[in-house]
Order: structure tokens, then C-alpha cells, then sequence
């Protein structure tokens, strides 16, 4: 391209502006009690941890710690507003009470985001545009279900089966909440609710919405705490049912602990998901898949693709145009709107991530990370890939959640399928190919709760969500997700 | 021909363009963009009763976009028909402005090869800069993609000196895989730019058109080495939607393609939305139209 056309004295460094969302509209108490019978109570043993934002590992809050002593309370504030109120309301009633819990979300959506991003270091654009709306659609969409209970279940009587416990992450943490206390209340359920302690501000916030809703005391409880709370949660006797989303760890500790004592549960655990690139896929679109699947939300995500398959024949392709495309990331302040990837979510985490990454490249695959420039406090990770992975090694069967995706080979479709079978998870997948057949093909193969085609990490309150194998039992979301909350007789 | 099929998903290449547009532009950035946009205009006046009088009017314009605002930049062109090639060619003298010219049997293409060249060899004669021809849609539906391309490098030899821009009238081509083979087709029979649309077709330049195209640019200087322009045409009115579209290049093809040599707006009421924002920017305050010179 030989002549200069025009000599305009322009700069072409041309960068993105800081576009910072304002906190300034925020309320952030500097001290969060136990939210227990409608009202905000001080811990008994007048425990409290901080809680930080882990972009700046500056303090936003001090939580109350609840102990045993605390947990009973809950579960009894519980326990008397599902005997005298909730299980008798009329349900037209019940949704009405949930309807009003969606419409304040939506109304305050935006300090729900700006504080889901402060306490968990998320990107704004996600809380904003993901997280949040999600959160107030899953309340519409079970407060639909609370008078339509006998056409969920034709020919059978649905009956709320009591207390729930329920104990949710620190990777979506009001969304999770939203998954628990949404169809819980929706069948005549009371809830006590435990946070992850990393993230226990956006639920603190939903209690003052459900306050505001003048929901009757005791319906929603929520408690904050760490393993210990949890524990007290899962081994309390008068719970009915444990809902727990959390590590797969975890989840054996709580289903042996529940053995034997009646109490149902539904676990919703780790993944490592098979994002599977055929080479007649729209290459182009499958690279965003795969950016998406591996670092939407700093890869902490359980359904995150963290597993590529790369049919031989494009490898080279989409691995050059996945790295190029990683450079377009911004990563950085996660208030900023601009700002793809943010802040790991805590030290633990961000130690893990890093183990991780030795472990690999002890392993000895070869490692690529974006080159972008890491802030100086507070916690983060570059976006990175690992090629030249084996199927037996370690960051190929374990999961890092973090943004760190390790990629395979492969030649045929048989092949495909036996290794991203070969695994004790199930919760996720994504097939990508211009061919439908082969799409059914290999959805019909795959042992996963969710397999997307051509897309990754689509979420609908109406589409039920769950896991094979180590990734959990039960389903959450859409009518299935009615089901572990009911007694059907 | 292509030995790999570029298959495009419509569904992905729409979420990728929300994605892209839903960066915020802010401050001295947009400032910066505003600028770069006004740079990048091919003014264009492509009408059955165009004047010489009324193409002088649009060439002053083009050198003096606002005189009341200092440090303007000029568009990057004038885009004209050819038989007002030579009087935009005069009335442009001192300025570093490009005369553009529409050739081939603009805007249908439905004349022999012959008379294209001609056409083609006489707005060049007359002092274009640049030559914006047409595709044969007929022919690429038809699946003649060799006659498709055998015109192209013939017009491409026909323009000399002259830069060619080659219109693909992605409105006709319909789908998103054809508008990515039409691209191929044309930059690797010549093409110095790759145009979306004549401006006389419903729909013109659309975002996922505009993507797909600024993909196979990357794509073609990954395996070339040679950077091929892209200019979006018809419907680009809003200074925002133009902010929109350099983030879309920014984050496809990097920096380099930021600039009036490697990308166009074909616009003709761009301008002075882009004049009206740069004007807000400084006085906190919308104008009124009225104070913007409609020519």
C-alpha cells in the first residue's frame, strides 16, 4: 500500500478512556448483622470479620460471624414462620411477596452491581449486565410458579417440605442466593441463608429488600459466616433440606454428614467442561466461545469451559487467533465499563490459580499468557492458555477456576467424545460446528447437565442447571427446579 | 479458490458487535475518535441531479468543515460520479483531499466488462484518486466466483495508479458467509479496499456486515502481510454509531487500520453530526443544526 492518502497529523495511539461507574449513590453499612426474624441482630459472641474488595484489598465492611448459637436461632425463626405464616398463605399471596422482591431488585439494580463488583471484584459490565438482571429474573419467573403449583405437577398435590438451609459461593453471590431463595419461597419453603464470607454484602442488601417487601418475619433468615457456620447449617437437626453450591470437596463432607438422617439435598458442585471446536465450526465465533467460556467472570465459573478440544486441522488457527484475541482483553479496574476481566476473587484463590499454573508448567505444557499489565494491589491473574496438554495431566482433570484454560487436540469425533467423557465432572459443555447432526451427535455422547451449541454460558431462569457425576445432584432453575423443594403426594 | 471455507454464525458475529458496542467512549477519547472520524469521511453526493454547482458547494465543505473550530481536520475525500470527476478535481486544487470516483455501472454493474473498463480508464484520465467499483452480484449468486474475480483484477489493472475500492453490495449478498467470500475474493484479486454497499440498497452497511469484513482483512494480512482498507457506506449518520465502528476496528485489527488509508466512512450527513458532538464537547451545550453548513 504504496501512497499516503492522507496527511492528517492525527494520533493513532487511540485508547479508552477511564469510564468509571459512579459509587457515590452506594450504601455500604460499615456493620452487617445477622439478619434473623426480620430484623438485624448482633452475633451472641459479638464476632465480626471484614470483608475487602479484592481490587484494591481495601476494607469495605466488617460482617457478623454467626455461631452455632446464632444458626439455631435462625433455624428456629425459621422453623416458626413456616409453621404459623408461610406454609399456610394462600400461594397467590406467596408470589405476591416475590413479585415485590423482583421489582426492588430491579429497581435498585444499579447499587446491586456496583456493590456485587466492590465485594467480589467482578467486572461492572457483567453485574450490570448479567448477574443482576438474572437475579430479578429468577424471582419473576418462580413468583409466577407459587399459585400454578398443580399444573407443575399434574394429578399431585405439592407440599413445602419445611426449613431449608442453604449455603451459596462467592462467584455469583446474589444470583446464587436468587437460585436458592426463589423457588424455595415460590413452593412454601423458609430459608436460612449462609454467604460465602468473601462476598456476603449483596445478600446483606437483599435483606433490606425483603424488610422492604414486609415479607413476614423469619421467612428469610441470612447469616454470615465461614466453614464453621456452614457446618453448624448442614448439622442442625431441624433442618428438612440442604441446598449447597459450592466445591466438590465440600459436597462429599455434606452428603456424608446428611447420610442417614432424612434430610434432602442438592448440590451443585465443580466442572471442568469440554468446549469442543470441529474444524467446519464458524472459527471466527467459536474463539468468542471459547474467550467467554474460559474468562467470563475470571473463570470462576463452575460451568466454565475450562477444557478445549481443537480438531487437528484448525489447531493452529484458532490457537493464533485465541491469542490475538486475548491481547484485546482489559483487564483492570472492575468498576470501569470498559474492563473485561477483573480481580480474582480472593488470596486463596489467586494462590490456587498460581499453583495451578506451576503444576502445568512442571507438567510440562507450554504456557501463553496475555501480555496486559497487571495492577499493583489487590488480586489478579493474566488471561492464559496451556497447548501441548495430556489428557492425564493434572490442569486438564482438575479444576482451577481461574482464568487459565488448558487445550487439546484431536482427530475424531469418537475421540472427542471418550476424553471429554474422561473426567469425574459433568455440569457443562459447548460443541461447536456448522453441521446440526453433529451437534446431537455429540450432545447425546457427552455425560454434562448443560451442552451448548455453538454459544457458551447462556443462563435462563426458565432452563434448568445441574450436574453428572462429581459435579452434583439436582436441578436448579426452570420447573425442575420446583422439584427438590416439594413433597409430592 | 478458497481451499478453507470461512463459515460465519450469524448469532455470534451479532453478539460479538453488541459486545463491541457497548464500550463507553468517554472524554478525551471520544474527543480523539470525533476527530479521527471527520479524517476519515468520504463525502459523498451520489444523485441523478448532481450539479457541478451543487459538487463545488460539497468540496468547499470538504477542506473547511467548520471554520469556526481550529484544528480541524479535512476529509479524506470527495466521492462523486464520474462525469463530476474533473470538476471535484479542480474545485479540490491546493487541498490534500482525495477525489473518489464510482465506475463499473454504478450503482447495478449490469454492463459488459468493456464498457466498465472504459468508464473506469476515463475517471482515472480525468484525475481520480480513487475508483469505487461494483461487483457482478448477479454473477457471485450465480456461483460464477471466477468471473467475479477475473473482473476485478481486470478493473484493478484498468485503475493504474488509482486506488480501488471494491463494492460488494452485501445488502444483495444476504448472508454473512457470502459477504466473508466476497471479501476473499476481492483482496486477493486486488482490491485496495473492500466497500460494503452503494448507498442505492436496503440494507447498507450493517455492524455484523462490517465485522465479518474487518475480519477477513485481519485475516488476509495474517496471511499475506498486506493490509487491505475497509469502508463502510449508507446509513452512517450518528457520530456515535461512527465511535461505535473504530472501537469494532480497533479491537479487530489494531491501530494501524485508525487512520484515512486504511479506513473510510462513505457518508454524506456524517459530518456534521460529528461537528455538532466535537462542538458539545467544548461548550457543554447541543447547537442547532441551523449553525452547520448543509451542503
Amino acid at each position: 500500500m504504496g501512497k499516503k492518502i492522507k496527511k492528517s497529523e492525527l494520533k493513532t495511539d487511540w485508547s479508552y478512556s477511564p469510564a468509571l461507574e459512579s459509587t457515590d449513590h452506594v450504601r455500604i453499612p460499615a456493620i452487617n448483622d445477622l439478619f434473623i426474624d426480620g430484623k438485624f441482630i448482633p452475633p451472641i459472641k459479638g464476632n465480626y470479620f471484614k470483608t475487602i474488595n479484592p481490587a484494591n484489598e481495601e476494607k469495605l465492611a466488617d460482617v457478623a460471624e454467626a455461631d452455632n448459637k446464632d444458626v439455631d436461632k435462625a433455624v428456629k425463626a425459621a422453623r416458626k414462620a413456616y409453621n404459623n405464616v408461610w406454609s399456610k398463605m394462600d400461594p397467590a399471596e406467596r408470589g405476591k411477596y416475590i413479585y415485590r422482591i423482583a421489582r426492588l431488585i430491579q429497581e435498585r439494580a444499579r447499587e446491586f452491581s456496583v456493590i456485587e463488583t466492590m465485594d467480589g471484584g467482578k467486572p461492572i459490565r457483567e453485574s450490570r449486565d448479567i448477574d443482576i438482571p438474572l437475579v430479578s429474573a429468577h424471582f419473576f419467573y418462580y413468583a409466577g410458579w407459587a399459585d400454578k403449583l398443580e399444573y407443575a405437577f399434574p394429578g399431585k398435590m405439592a407440599k413445602p417440605i419445611g426449613v431449608a438451609g442453604q449455603i451459596i459461593p462467592w462467584n455469583f453471590p446474589l444470583l446464587m442466593a436468587a437460585w436458592k431463595i426463589a423457588p424455595a419461597l415460590a413452593t412454601g419453603n423458609t430459608v436460612v441463608l449462609k454467604p460465602a464470607e468473601t462476598t456476603p454484602l449483596t445478600a446483606m442488601k437483599l435483606a433490606e429488600i425483603i424488610q422492604e417487601a414486609d415479607l413476614p418475619p423469619g421467612v428469610v433468615n441470612i447469616i454470615n459466616g465461614d466453614g464453621k457456620t456452614g457446618r453448624a447449617l448442614v448439622e442442625h437437626p431441624d433442618i428438612n433440606k440442604i441446598a449447597f453450591t459450592g466445591s466438590t470437596d465440600v459436597g462429599k463432607l455434606i452428603m456424608k454428614s446428611m447420610a442417614g438422617t432424612g434430610k434432602r439435598y442438592t448440590l451443585e458442585l465443580g466442572g471442568k467442561a469440554a468446549n469442543i471446536i470441529f474444524e467446519d465450526a464458524a472459527i471466527d465465533q467459536a474463539v468468542e466461545g471459547i474467550i467467554d467460556g474460559i474468562f467470563f467472570n475470571q473463570g470462576h465459573v463452575c460451568c466454565a469451559g475450562s477444557r478445549l478440544f481443537v480438531q487437528e486441522s484448525v489447531a493452529d488457527t484458532v490457537i493464533s487467533k485465541l491469542k490475538d484475541r486475548m491481547e484485546s482483553l482489559i483487564v483492570g479496574d472492575p468498576l470501569d465499563k470498559n474492563t473485561d476481566i477483573g480481580a480474582i476473587n480472593s488470596k486463596m484463590q489467586l494462590d490456587k490459580i498460581k499453583m495451578y499454573v506451576k503444576i502445568g508448567q512442571k507438567e510440562g505444557a507450554s504456557i501463553h499468557q496475555s501480555s496486559c499489565k497487571l495492577p499493583k494491589k489487590g488480586y489478579w491473574y493474566a488471561p492464559t492458555i496451556f497447548t501441548d496438554v495430556s489428557q492425564s495431566h493434572r490442569i486438564m482433570q482438575e479444576e482451577i477456576f481461574g482464568p487459565v484454560l488448558a487445550i487439546q487436540t484431536f482427530r475424531t469425533v469418537d475421540e472427542v467424545i471418550t476424553k471429554a467423557n474422561n473426567i469425574p465432572f459433568g455440569l457443562s459443555g459447548g460443541v461447536w460446528t456448522d453441521k446440526g447432526a453433529k451437534i446431537f451427535q455429540v450432545s447425546k455422547a457427552i455425560r454434562s447437565g448443560v451442552l451448548w451449541g455453538n454459544t457458551f454460558n447462556k443462563f435462563d431462569p426458565t432452563s434448568p442447571f445441574g450436574g453428572y457425576k462429581e459435579s452434583g445432584m439436582g436441578r436448579e432453575g426452570g420447573l425442575e427446579g420446583l422439584m427438590p423443594y416439594v413433597n409430592l403426594v | 479458490m478458497e481451499t478453507f471455507i470461512h463459515r460465519i454464525d450469524q448469532v455470534g458475529a451479532q453478539e460479538r458487535v453488541s459486545r463491541l458496542f457497548s464500550r463507553s467512549i468517554k472524554k478525551e477519547s471520544k474527543i480523539e475518535a470525533l476527530h479521527t472520524v471527520l479524517s476519515m469521511i468520504d463525502l459523498t453526493t451520489l444523485e441523478g441531479k448532481d450539479s457541478p454547482g451543487k459538487v463545488k458547494q460539497l468540496c468547499y465543505k470538504a477542506a473547511h468543515l467548520h471554520d469556526q473550530l481550529p484544528n480541524l481536520p479535512t476529509v479524506a475525500a470527495i466521492c462523486v460520479y464520474p462525469t463530476m470527476v474533473a470538476i471535484a478535481k479542480k474545485a479540490l486544487e491546493g487541498t490534500d483531499i482525495n477525489v473518489a470516483s464510482v465506475a463499473t455501472a454504478f450503482p447495478s454493474g449490469m454492463t459488459p466488462l468493456e464498457y466498465k473498463l472504459n468508464e473506469v480508464k476515463m475517471v482515472v484520465a480525468e484525475g481520480a484518486d480513487e475508483v469505487d467499483m461494483v461487483i457482478s452480484r448477479g454473477k457471485f449468486l450465480g456461483g460464477e466466483y471466477n468471473y467475479v474475480a477475473d473482473e476485478i483484477a481486470s478493473v484493478k489493472e484498468a485503475c493504474g495508479k488509482a486506488h480501488l475500492k471494491v463494492i460488494l453490495e452485501t445488502g444483495e449478498l444476504v448472508t454473512l458467509d457470502n459477504v466473508r467470500l466476497a471479501s476473499d475474493i476481492a483482496m486477493k484479486s486486488g482490491a485496495d479496499f473492500i466497500k460494503t454497499s452503494t448507498g442505492k440498497v436496503s440494507p447498507a452497511a450493517t455492524p455484523p456486515v462490517v465485522l465479518i469484513m474487518l475480519e477477513a482483512i485481519r485475516d488476509y494480512f495474517k496471511k499475506t502481510g498486506k493490509k487491505i482498507g475497509m469502508k463502510p457506506a449508507g446509513g452512517i449518520s450518528k457520530a456515535k454509531l461512527s465511535i461505535q465502528y473504530l472501537v469494532m476496528i480497533k479491537e479487530t485489527l489494531g491501530q494501524d487500520w485508525l487512520n484515512a488509508d486504511l479506513f473510510r466512512f462513505g457518508a454524506s450527513s456524517l459530518a456534521n453530526d460529528v461537528l455538532m458532538q466535537i462542538l458539545k464537547q467544548s461548550t457543554g451545550v447541543y447547537q442547532s443544526a441551523n449553525y452547520f453548513s448543509m451542503d
